[in-house]
């Protein structure tokens, strides 16, 4: 079970208290009309299998109620940073390489 | 039965306090201090069960939590039953009732030992993978007599009556074994202020150093492990949990300790106490003290009863007064294992002779046992035990310096025990749990724990530290470690004094050759729990496994209950050997949670029974359970299903209900349908990007109806909302979807349009919501409030405020039935007041209260979906017909837009929602049954829809039928079929999902 | 639509929010708490001692604020209406003896105050609170339990994941999180002694729950 910081209310949390929502930075199209169906199928239902870092969109469920962005390792479960919705994050496996 | 092998000694047990236990049904007495193992070593019983494969008799080998043998079936009444004990932990209580768990018809006289007996041909590894695979009709008839004849005890036939818990912890630093390492470090930690626990499995801390003479401080070692548990017990900072055993070590330092806190004392928790606890353990750092396992020798008929490990053999006489046989031949490796001899020596009875397998054997204790006379035969090896159901000798023969083959010849001496020590095996287990694979390391001999991302330290035995003052050393290094990790001052402690002692070099030595080819040789157990032998596991490399995991899967090495604690390491070395690698190639498998078997009860806590979920109840739930209501589960909420009058069936109730409504008036509890209070002046604009249809003009005091879809285009929730004020809207979920929803809307908004100012709160249990349908529900609810009720003031979809009974209400009058419907919210405090009152007003029109199951077939007399029964989440708002719910030209792409527009929700022959009339008017379709066009079609039938909701309507006189349909909507008046299972078939016609009152009337009115 | 005029609202405000008076002038109109089937009133001085008291604060006035903390006249509007601050610091609260504030998230507040000036409260900040905000009430699906006593701790740590020790939990403090399997919002009134907030729904089981976990420490029901 993960211990998550909550950056809203500022504290480590268990992580019954949160509900997982998958990918982070899936940015619904500005112009949903003007996407292919196989853009808009990008959209929906294509999403990264990864090992190694992985960047996830989370919600305080029990707790504030507030959504934020998680950096996990999907091999070690380590959380390597959390992050509000709009930032961007800092631990990426590209810098993680170099 | 007298106590034939105990001894008159300083154990730890208490004479004065003799307690009595039944074993396989005979009667026995054991001492206050026993453990379940060492009171029938007491008492001279040698076979504690059957081995699993061929029902070899199995004496208890260990005497902790690696036993693999005296695996017992505990418990004196039904209710109480627990199986796999490992007799070496259970503590002793009077009145303990247990059983051997395999053995038929019992443990002395097994006739599967007939299969046993017949060798290793007969049951090679894969055994019954091979004989029981075919013919697979026959399964049934192996499974019965599998079952007989293997298993490990049985799960009880009826409740548990007792009490377990599940308690959550956080602590500073966590430290796992209290003995010599564990409570060194411990020290060291509560003396700096940190939040500490330390769990050990024992009943008393101390671990090793309670069947130990060694000397800490100058003082015998268990006074000084008393001194530092009673100043550990003083630190208000530090939790001492004993009989607890760490059974798992998961993510980010999240520990679970199963303790149990009164197994010891009776069959049952004394009353009031709970009797087991799991404690879930966050732990900003973790010290490993664990310790380590020594492992038993591998030689032929190595699990005769009377052969044990050489500690075990220590622990029994120094901690319990019990010396299990009366001549002893120990064989081991190193040093260390001449202890048992000495110790044995000491306490009276015959030492034959030390078989070292070294050739020559130095140190401290090997001269010792010299001078006490005691023979040491060195270069040699045990070979072979003889005896069936207790060892009555041992063949020993001189052995190489590799250790791999016979030297001279061979030696029969008359024994009944023999003690092997192959050296220690570090219990990395709960380092495995965090995904860290162990490293072997040579000079160890052993495992040692890997590299791990937790914040964990290794203290003692664990690390192949076995020397007591390196131990401590370890412990106290570590418990500064942690302490200097956690920030708190370097606190004041020394380490404690202990004699260094120097031991000579140990032989890295497994398997011990036999005169003939481990093939033919008598069985060298590996694996006493699951039967592995030496000679199995060459077999498995011989028929091309090379993976120590496959080796593993195969032979079910280390896949007990005890899960190869003593025998992994001797099989990964066989299985190098076999492979010629050395074990670091040929590497080692992985333990898991749990490090030893921990009851469901412990699991579940309290959640179970009553408390298993959460039942959520409405305000008015009292009045439904007083008029006979049977309930029905709508996620979490128990909702009322119908009303059964006496005598009454179900479709009987259901019929009175609907007529009932539709002739008068029916009230439903709509308490439970979600309710979301949406305000700030984006509302309107949000509702419009959420549902499918249009909210622009949706004007102050009317309701409207939504359809929301997700991005797929797929609806998953509908309901009405309404425009409370220009800012202002109160929207209404289905009842299992209403967190959804408001997490849906969260997200949205969080996520895509934070610019939108709307806030979302939700107010589902702050209404208590009272649905009044029927022709008389104007009459009615005119005697409880003054407001104009009639159409032209209060018109379909419109809301008002008004007084009901005296209560401030909201009234929507919304429909779900067709009926002339209100709505009738009030605060849920006064929610029970007013539906009584609602009753008193309403016995002068037959005021029926209704249930969910009339509240779906009213609804379906109406054509009107339950999103997630009608549809499943590949129904688009189109194939429901329901085109008018969606607003296309709103300006913005509301979300499901561009997802129905997708080629395939556009295609033909979608599956569309239509009404089914079957030919036969009192047949009702089963819901799920499953559409064919063509009856006669061959196998497999081309399947093109299924029913999703079907009920007989009383007020229609014949059964309706919902159902998606290939092309539905365009099929009107053509049949289709429905095989059922008996071979018949079901004809309905397709038509309009709306049976009643198309033209909407009957609500308008 | 409703009368707000009568209770002498801002007119200006009613366009934007329907404020309605939820509880009855009629006193013969009969309240109920989410915990009344219990009868929790009989169970009191049944039992004297035990190391757990609890008791049901039941009829509070439960409101919940939504706001910008950043927008400074809408803080201090609140101080204004309600004689105290909204807590700012995550997971904290300000009480005084009529009204307690608990933060709940970056942009919410559980404000609870005497049940009978829940909608003159609610009036007064319709009237005087400007910019984007919401305020709902949710009188009628909560309610408060008090829990305390020796054993309190030994008794949440059963039922709530989160570190209770007081250096983690001090006096003051509020946390929304998971009560068994359902929620509550949990503030420590001191050492010894803690509220939950909890869902009216949701009251009979976390009820059984305390009754069941508290059973080795001894429950006293208290007035």
């Amino acid at each position: 079970m993960l211990s998550i910081y909550c950056p809203h209310c500022g504290e480590h949390r268990e992580e019954e208290e949160f509900h997982p929502k998958g990918q982070a930075h899936i940015v619904r199209p500005l112009d949903p009309e003007s996407c292919s169906d196989k853009e808009w199928g990008q959209y929906l239902y294509f999403r990264k299998n990864t090992r190694g870092l992985h960047h996830e969109l989370w919600v305080h469920a029990a707790g504030c109620r507030k959504f934020f962005n998680i950096t996990r390792d999907t091999v070690s479960y380590e959380i390597r940073e959390v992050y509000l919705i709009g930032e961007q994050p800092s631990v990426t496996s590209d810098r993680a390489q170099s | 039965m007298a106590q034939i092998n105990r001894i008159n000694n300083s154990g730890r047990i208490d004479p004065t306090q003799p307690l009595n236990f039944t074993y396989n049904g005979k009667s026995y007495q054991g001492f206050k201090g026993d453990t379940l193992a060492s009171a029938l070593l007491a008492n001279g019983v040698d076979v504690v069960g059957r081995s699993f494969k061929y029902s070899r008799p199995r004496g208890i080998l260990a005497a902790g939590a690696e036993e693999p043998n005296a695996i017992l079936q505990v418990g004196a009444t039904e209710a109480t039953q627990v199986p796999n004990v490992r007799a070496t932990q259970q503590e002793l209580f009077n009145g303990l009732v247990c059983q051997s768990v395999n053995g038929w018809p019992n443990v002395e006289t097994d006739l599967m030992s007939l299969v046993g007996k017949a060798g290793g041909k007969m049951m090679p590894p894969g055994f019954y993978y091979k004989t029981f695979m075919y013919p697979q009709s026959l399964w049934p008839t192996y499974e019965n007599v599998i079952r007989k004849a293997a298993g490990l005890g049985r799960s009880p036939k009826v409740g548990d009556p007792d009490t377990y818990d599940k308690v959550n912890q956080h602590c500073d630093l966590l430290i796992v074994g209290a003995g010599p390492a564990g409570l060194a470090a411990a020290q060291a930690a509560a003396r700096s202020g940190a939040r500490v626990i330390i769990a050990d499995e024992q009943n008393e801390f101390g671990g090793s150093l309670l069947s130990s003479n060694e000397m800490i401080d100058g003082q015998p070692a268990d006074s000084w492990v008393k001194q530092v548990a009673e100043e550990l017990e003083a630190q208000p900072e530090v939790m001492l949990l004993p009989r607890s055993t760490v059974n798992g070590y998961h993510d980010h330092n999240f520990l679970t300790i199963h303790q149990r806190c009164t197994d010891h004392l009776a069959d049952r928790a004394p009353s009031g106490q709970v009797r087991q606890r799991m404690h879930r353990v966050r732990a900003k750092w973790v010290i490993l003290a664990t310790g380590a396992h020594e492992r038993p020798l591998v030689f032929g008929n190595n699990d005769v009863p009377g052969c044990m490990l050489a500690s075990a053999v220590s622990t029994y006489i120094h901690r319990y007064s019990v010396v299990p046989g009366r001549r002893l031949v120990l064989m081991t490796t190193n040093d260390h294992g001449y202890k048992t001899a000495i110790d044995w020596h000491a306490a009276g009875r015959e030492v034959v002779a030390i078989v070292d397998t070294r050739q020559k054997p130095k140190g401290y204790r090997v001269d010792q046992a010299r001078e006490l006379g005691i023979t040491v035969i060195s270069g040699s090896a045990v070979i072979e035990a003889k005896g069936t159901k207790r060892v009555t000798a041992a063949i020993v023969s001189g052995i190489n310096e590799a250790g791999d083959k016979l030297t001279g010849s061979t030696q029969e001496l008359s024994a009944d025990t023999i003690a092997s020590s192959g050296g220690w095996s570090p219990a990395v287990h709960l380092s495995c749990h965090t995904g860290s694979r162990p490293v072997w390391n040579d000079a160890v001999a052993g495992f040692v724990p890997g590299a791990t991302k937790q914040k964990q330290l290794l203290a003692g035995g664990i690390n192949g530290v076995y020397s007591l003052d390196k131990v401590l050393g370890s412990g106290l290094e570590a418990g500064l470690q942690a302490v200097s990790n956690l920030g708190f001052a370097a606190p004041a402690v020394e380490l404690p004094q202990v004699e260094p002692a120097t031991e000579g070099r140990s032989m890295a030595l497994y398997h011990i050759p036999h005169s003939k080819p481990t093939s033919q040789a008598p069985k060298q157990f590996v694996d006493y729990q699951t039967d592995v032998t030496a000679a199995g596991i060459e077999v498995a490399c011989r028929e091309g496994f090379e993976s120590i995991e496959h080796v593993k899967r195969y032979t079910a090495m280390g896949f007990g209950t005890d899960q190869g604690k003593t025998g992994n390491i001797n099989g990964m070395a066989i299985t190098a050997k076999a492979l010629n690698k050395t074990i670091p190639e040929t590497g080692t498998t992985i333990f898991r949670p749990n490090y030893t078997p921990i009851t469901f009860g412990a699991i579940a806590g309290r959640d179970c029974g009553e408390l298993f979920d959460p039942k959520r109840y409405t305000a008015m739930h009292k009045w439904h359970l007083e008029n006979g209501a049977r309930f029905e589960d709508v996620g979490q909420w128990k909702r009322p299903w119908y009303y059964p009058k006496a005598g009454e069936t179900m479709q009987l109730a259901l019929d009175r209900e609907c007529t009932a409504t539709r002739d008068s008036v029916g009230i439903l509890d709509a308490s439970t349908l979600g309710k979301i209070d949406i305000q700030g002046p984006d509302a309107r604009e949000f509702l419009n990007r959420v549902y499918s249809n249009a909210w622009a003009k949706l004007a102050v005091g009317k309701c409207r109806y939504g359809l929301m879809c997700g991005e797929d285009g797929m609806v998953f929730d509908d309901g009405v909302t309404s425009c409370l004020a220009d800012n202002h809207f109160l929207m209404t979920t289905t009842s299992g979807g209403a967190a959804r929803v408001l997490e849906w809307l969260e997200l949205y908004h969080q996520t895509e349009w934070p610019e939108l100012e709307v806030f979302f709160n939700t107010v589902t249990d702050h209404w208590s919501t009272m649905t009044i349908s029927g022709p008389n529900s104007r009459k009615l609810l005119s005697k409880l409030t003054d407001i104009d009720l009639s159409n032209e003031n209060f018109a379909y979809m419109d809301w008002q405020e008004a007084k009901v009974a005296g209560a401030p209400a909201r009234i929507f009058r919304i429909s779900f039935t067709g009926e002339l419907s209100y709505e009738i919210n009030v605060q849920a405090n006064y929610g029970l007041y007013v539906w009584e009152k609602l009753f008193e007003a309403g016995a002068e029109f037959n005021l029926t209260p209704y249930g969910t199951e009339t509240m779906h077939v009213l609804r379906a007399e109406k054509g009107f979906i339950i999103a997630g029964q009608d549809t499943d989440g590949s129904v688009t708002p189109e194939d429901l017909g329901m085109n008018w719910c969606i607003a296309r030209k709103k300006p913005f792409s509301f979300i499901g837009k561009r997802g129905m527009a997708r080629e395939d929700c556009q295609r033909e022959n979608r599956k569309q929602l239509v009404g089914l009339r079957t030919k036969q008017p009192e047949v009702v379709l089963e819901e799920g049954a499953q559409a064919v066009f063509d009856p006669n079609a061959g196998i497999p039938m081309p399947m093109v829809g299924h029913v999703t909701s079907s009920y007989y309507s009383a007020n229609l006189g014949h059964s309706i039928a919902m159902a998606v349909i290939k092309g539905g909507l365009g099929r009107t008046g053509e049949s289709v079929y429905f095989p059922q299972a008996d071979g018949g078939v079901i004809e309905a016609e397709i038509c309009s999902p709306v049976f009643l009152d198309p033209k909407g009337e009957r609500q308008n009115v | 639509m409703s009368n707000l005029n009568e209770s002498g609202l801002n007119p200006a405000a009613q366009g934007k929010a329907a404020v309605m008076k939820q509880i009855p002038d009629d006193a013969a109109v009969r309240a109920e708490s989410p915990l009344h089937h219990i009868d929790l009133p009989s169970m009191a001085g049944k039992q004297k001692d035990g190391g757990i008291y609890l008791k049901e604060l039941a009829f509070v006035g439960h409101l919940s604020l939504r706001c910008d903390q950043k927008n400074a006249e809408q803080l201090s509007t609140v101080k204004e209406i309600l004689g105290l601050e909204l807590p700012l610091q995550p997971l904290t609260s300000n009480t005084n003896d009529q009204v307690q504030i608990r933060w709940m998230s970056p942009d919410e507040w559980l404000i609870t105050v005497p049940g009978d000036r829940t909608f003159e409260i609610e009036g007064l900040f319709r009237e005087k609170m400007t910019g984007h905000y919401s305020l709902v009430n949710g009188s009628g699906g909560q309610t408060i339990l008090e829990v305390r006593g020796p054993s309190v701790v030994d008794l949440l740590k059963k039922c709530v994941p989160v570190d209770l020790h007081s250096s983690e939990f001090p006096g003051g403090k509020v946390v929304s999180t998971t009560f068994a399997k359902a929620g509550a919002v949990i503030r420590r009134l001191d050492e010894q002694s803690f509220e939950l907030v909890i869902r009216r729904s949701f009251a009979d089981y976390i009820w059984l729950w305390i009754q069941d976990a508290s059973q080795e420490f001894g429950l006293v029901i208290e007035q």
